[in-house]
């Protein structure tokens, strides 16, 4: 294809976003929005405690009450009670252990977690809903909780699931070349425990699905917070035996994903749909932030006994890591978390030997999916963390350790020779890491830092630090997505696509795909997303994999749109084809701006009221085209930071924030650098403020926004953005995703330049998330107070 | 109970229960959807709305606590149905102040009296004001550069 025109608002320009007219006056649509005739509401019941035996829920006092419309238990769902789909199956690796266990829509005869569905009201109001669950009678026989994950393994142990021998949801091992002999070749081997914890995804919106049957078209539609609404569409047309078009699933504007959202099939979803069908109403949930809290997935339960075997001049001869992973009481997502997790340890190096065995285990706690990074902070924060110690024992600076093991350019494609979440090899398609570590130095200055201005701060009892780690995120996997685009007569060009939006701008970035090929404005592209009656062929927005998958499709439709109306013009203008240029919503002869023909008018000509449209072609200026990547594009980058800790508080001030980035080619720089900055402040929350608190009984203590603190604008610093660009071969734009980047080395960065601030002899970050607290504890354990100790005595 | 209340200058009367939040009735009674819900326990602020031209969080009023008073919500900040926008609103859009959207309407409204009272804030005091704000998408540093361009700082680039 001749390389299209670079018009003014296509690829790589930074132009504001179609969106927000709708989003900033209050007229976008929320699923909480959707008003309907004669809705009925719904509240649940849930459980009280995290593992229990349930013995009898009586709902008799709930169904009398005036207002409530009905009142379902496990029992009264007939046939259709059955565990969810297993959503994404393992990978095909050698010894693979997996022990499906999917959620079920209301508790039958166990509780496995707190918050697990047990009853189901349905009312006339939210209100009057919420009133009726107090008058269900639950029994249940409390049982111990599986709550740490070393003694949910023990011999003994209560079990979460009674029709397997233990808690093990799955053993997985991954190996490439031979790490015994590593082992014993190094020149030093680093060994520690890391432990990660859990965090909430806290997208703003909380979930919420909308259903209504409509008896005379004998349609389903529903109004989902979803991810995914093709897939959930097709699995909602199965369970309740409709056809697939007979299931209109709509992801409005959707207020964060973060991951959780991509969950499919959770209790509520499979459950409104069927109370409309089955009431003959229309029938709305809205999940309040409490019940957030305890029924929407969360992430980062992990222990890692790792090991990191190097030569006395730092070079990386192998790692071997031991995990065991918290898949919460249920494991619906498969594997995707710990085998990112295995994965993205192996960052930007070059590890010739790598042994990584992981154990998932069942407990009473909330459901674990992807949020946001999807288990690749973990493999970041073992490897980062890692190479600290070694060049700590070693006597190397921190950057020149990884410099001297970053894969060099000549190397690419890399394969890594284990696979990867999507099954497909984990292999590199392009990279160029040592440029942007340079240059991340460089912005944050790192040189002088540690050299002269650090000393210095030192020296007047300033406790400052600095970090910086490097990271891949493996992106924009399949299987495909696809888009169809229209010139419609207006000359306005309308562009569908399965994949939902939840902020990340595609409203706007396909709009700039198409905009480039058609040679159009980018506000003249008319974009829908997430409605299946618009298209009704995709997956999902997951994986940061968006701009990758959806956007590569909506270039082949645009493709194949400018082929129609090059053949058109060139008929129409009497010229060549590859004489014409398409600009300024025009097709005109090259060297005549002023001639030629609108793109609108081309339309109409090819949708013709008499005579005929020739043999072999299609009416109309519209294709629909796929795209499918064999496997994921990894984009990667450099963070660096500059704190200051205060030792007698804890507190750390964060003074920069430095991120170089390369997700292949940029598409729009504002919208990356939109994405970047709040993956960085989700990351800052979950390296510092976040953390979901369990008891020993798997009691969350913590679920509110009161408890669980979200970092707000006072605690997030600016974030200093560098894009560089390494295309990606697998695609035709070039791009790499970029949307859980910002967040995944966060972790690893805080816990190096905090390390670094308080400079205590033995004082070694090995877990997140951290908070003041814990650090002051950490700091108090390497190095208990003295009477005659005070401030400013550099510690 | 019956209540009487002006809404973007409009005057309604309904009849309400006690207990309905300001929240629900805005969204569900008077169909102005633009006031999210995100915490329903006064902490995220996306439900925030003026009252008699003061900030408040609608999750945490009772619609009945509104008799007689003025409520303005985000759909009356500017004719969005005409493509116009507030200032604020503009400045958003250019500066890329939000991205989900959800918990924009109700920055929008606490920004608007904040900015009536300190019309020049400087980065810290533009941070206080957000900070009884969440937003989960934008890390605020695009939040704090759409403010200082709604004052008239030059157009923010990272």
């Amino acid at each position: 294809m001749a390389p299209p025109h670079r018009a003014p608002s296509g690829i790589g320009a930074r132009v504001r976003r179609n969106e927000d007219a709708r989003l900033l006056t209050g007229r976008a649509l929320f699923v909480d929005d959707v008003r309907l005739d004669g809705l009925l509401h719904v509240a649940f019941l849930r459980s009280q405690h995290a593992h229990a035996r349930l013995t009898s829920v009586d709902a008799t006092a709930a169904r009398a009450r005036p207002g409530v419309v009905a009142v379902y238990t496990a029992a009264d769902l007939g046939d259709y009670w059955r565990p969810g789909p297993l959503l994404v199956p393992p990978p095909p690796i050698a010894g693979l252990v997996f022990n499906p266990c999917t959620q079920v829509p209301l508790a039958k005869d166990k509780l496995r977690h707190v918050g697990e569905p047990i009853a189901m009201v349905v009312a006339e109001s939210r209100y009057l809903a919420e009133d009726a669950l107090d008058d269900i009678v639950v029994e249940a026989d409390p049982l111990p909780a599986v709550v740490d994950l070393e003694a949910a393994l023990a011999p003994g142990a209560p079990r979460v699931h009674d029709q397997l021998p233990s808690n093990l949801a799955a053993h997985v091992i991954q190996r490439k070349g031979d790490w015994a002999r590593a082992k014993a070749r190094a020149h030093a081997v680093i060994k520690r425990r890391f432990r990660y914890d859990r965090g909430a995804s806290a997208a703003i919106e909380n979930r919420a699905v909308a259903a209504q049957w409509d008896p005379r078209a004998e349609e389903l539609t529903v109004w989902d917070t979803t991810q995914a609404p093709i897939p959930i569409r097709n699995g909602l047309a199965q369970l309740l035996g409709l056809l697939e078009s007979q299931v209109r699933v709509v992801a409005p504007f959707v207020g964060g994903g973060f991951g959780p959202k991509i969950m499919m099939f959770y209790p509520e979803e499979v459950l409104v749909p069927w109370a409309a069908m089955q009431l003959g109403r229309s029938v709305k949930w809205t999940e309040d932030r409490q019940e957030n809290f305890f029924a929407t997935t969360q992430e980062r339960g992990q222990i890692h006994d790792a090991e990191l075997a190097v030569t006395e001049d730092g070079k990386i001869l192998g790692v071997k890591d031991v995990f065991l992973h918290d898949t919460g009481a249920y494991d619906p997502y498969g594997l995707t978390v710990p085998i990112n997790s295995q994965c993205t340890l192996l960052g930007q190096y070059d590890i010739p030997n790598y042994e990584s065995e992981f154990t998932a285990v069942f407990t009473n706690k909330t459901i674990v999916t992807p949020v946001r990074g999807a288990g690749r902070q973990h493999g970041v924060f073992v490897i980062e963390r890692l190479l600290d110690f070694a060049a700590r024992q070693l006597g190397i600076d921190r950057a020149e350790i990884r410099r001297k093991n970053l894969l060099r350019p000549d190397q690419f494609p890399f394969n890594n020779e284990i696979l990867f979440q999507d099954s497909a090899p984990l292999t590199y398609d392009s990279g160029a890491y040592e440029p942007a570590l340079d240059e991340a130095l460089k912005v944050i200055d790192y040189r002088r830092f540690v050299q002269e201005e650090q000393p210095r701060l030192r020296a007047a009892g300033r406790h400052v630090g600095i970090g910086v780690v490097c990271y891949v995120e493996g992106t924009g996997i399949g299987p495909y997505e696809g888009a169809r685009v229209t010139v419609e007569p207006s000359g306005r060009v309308r562009l569908a696509t399965g994949v939902g939006t939840q902020g990340q701008g595609h409203f706007t970035v396909f709009a700039q795909i198409v905009a480039e090929v058609l040679g159009v404005d980018v506000t003249d592209v008319h974009v829908i997303t997430g409605d299946t009656r618009e298209f009704h062929w995709g997956t999902g927005t997951f994986a940061s994999r968006g701009a990758v998958v959806a956007g590569s499709a909506c270039h082949a439709a645009a493709v194949a749109v400018r082929e129609k109306v090059l053949e058109l013009a060139s008929r129409e203008l009497g010229a060549a084809a590859a004489d014409l240029v398409l600009e300024g919503g025009r097709v005109h002869v090259r060297g005549d701006p002023k001639g030629g023909i609108a793109l609108g008018a081309l339309a109409l000509k090819a949708n013709p009221l008499r005579g005929a449209v020739r043999p072999g072609s299609e009416p109309g200026l519209e294709a629909t085209a796929y795209f499918g990547p064999d496997r994921g594009s990894t984009a990667s980058g450099v963070h660096a930071m500059l704190v200051e800790v205060d030792p007698e508080t804890a507190q750390v001030e964060i003074k920069r924030y430095v991120v170089v980035h390369d997700c292949g080619r940029v598409i729009n720089p504002m919208i990356v650098e939109g994405q970047i900055q709040g993956g960085v402040a989700h990351g800052i929350g979950n390296a510092f403020y976040e953390q979901l608190m369990y008891d020993d009984e798997g009691q969350l203590l913590n679920a509110s926004f009161m408890d669980y603190l979200l970092p707000t604008a006072t605690d997030v610093p600016n974030v200093e953005v560098t894009h560089r660009e390494t295309p990606s071969p697998l695609n035709p734009v070039g791009t790499k995703g970029v949307g859980e980047a910002g967040a995944i080395p966060t972790g690893a960065l805080f816990a190096q330049a905090v390390e670094d601030a308080l400079a205590e002899p033995g004082l070694e970050i090995c877990e997140i998330p951290l908070s003041p607290n814990r650090l002051f504890e950490l700091m108090r354990a390497t190095h208990p107070p003295s009477p005659h100790r005070g401030a400013g005595d550099g510690g | 109970m019956t209540l009487v209340v002006t809404v973007n200058g409009v005057r309604h009367e309904r009849a309400v229960e006690p207990r309905l939040l300001l929240s629900d009735f805005l969204r569900h009674e008077l169909g102005l959807t633009g006031t999210h819900v995100g915490c329903e326990h006064g902490v995220c602020g996306a439900c925030t709305v003026l009252l008699d031209g003061e900030a408040v969080r609608s999750c945490l009023v009772f619609a009945v606590q509104v008799e007689g008073r003025q409520v303005d919500t985000v759909e009356g900040l500017a004719d969005g149905s005409r493509g116009d926008l507030h200032p604020l609103q503009a400045a958003f859009r250019e500066a890329h102040g939000l991205q989900c959207g959800f918990c924009t309407p109700g920055i929008l409204m606490t920004l608007v009296p904040f900015l009536r009272d300190h019309p020049d804030p400087d980065e810290h005091e533009i941070r206080e004001a957000l900070s009884g704000n969440l937003c989960r998408c934008t890390g605020y540093q695009n939040i704090v550069a759409a403010v200082r361009l709604a004052c008239g700082a030059p157009p923010p680039r990272a």
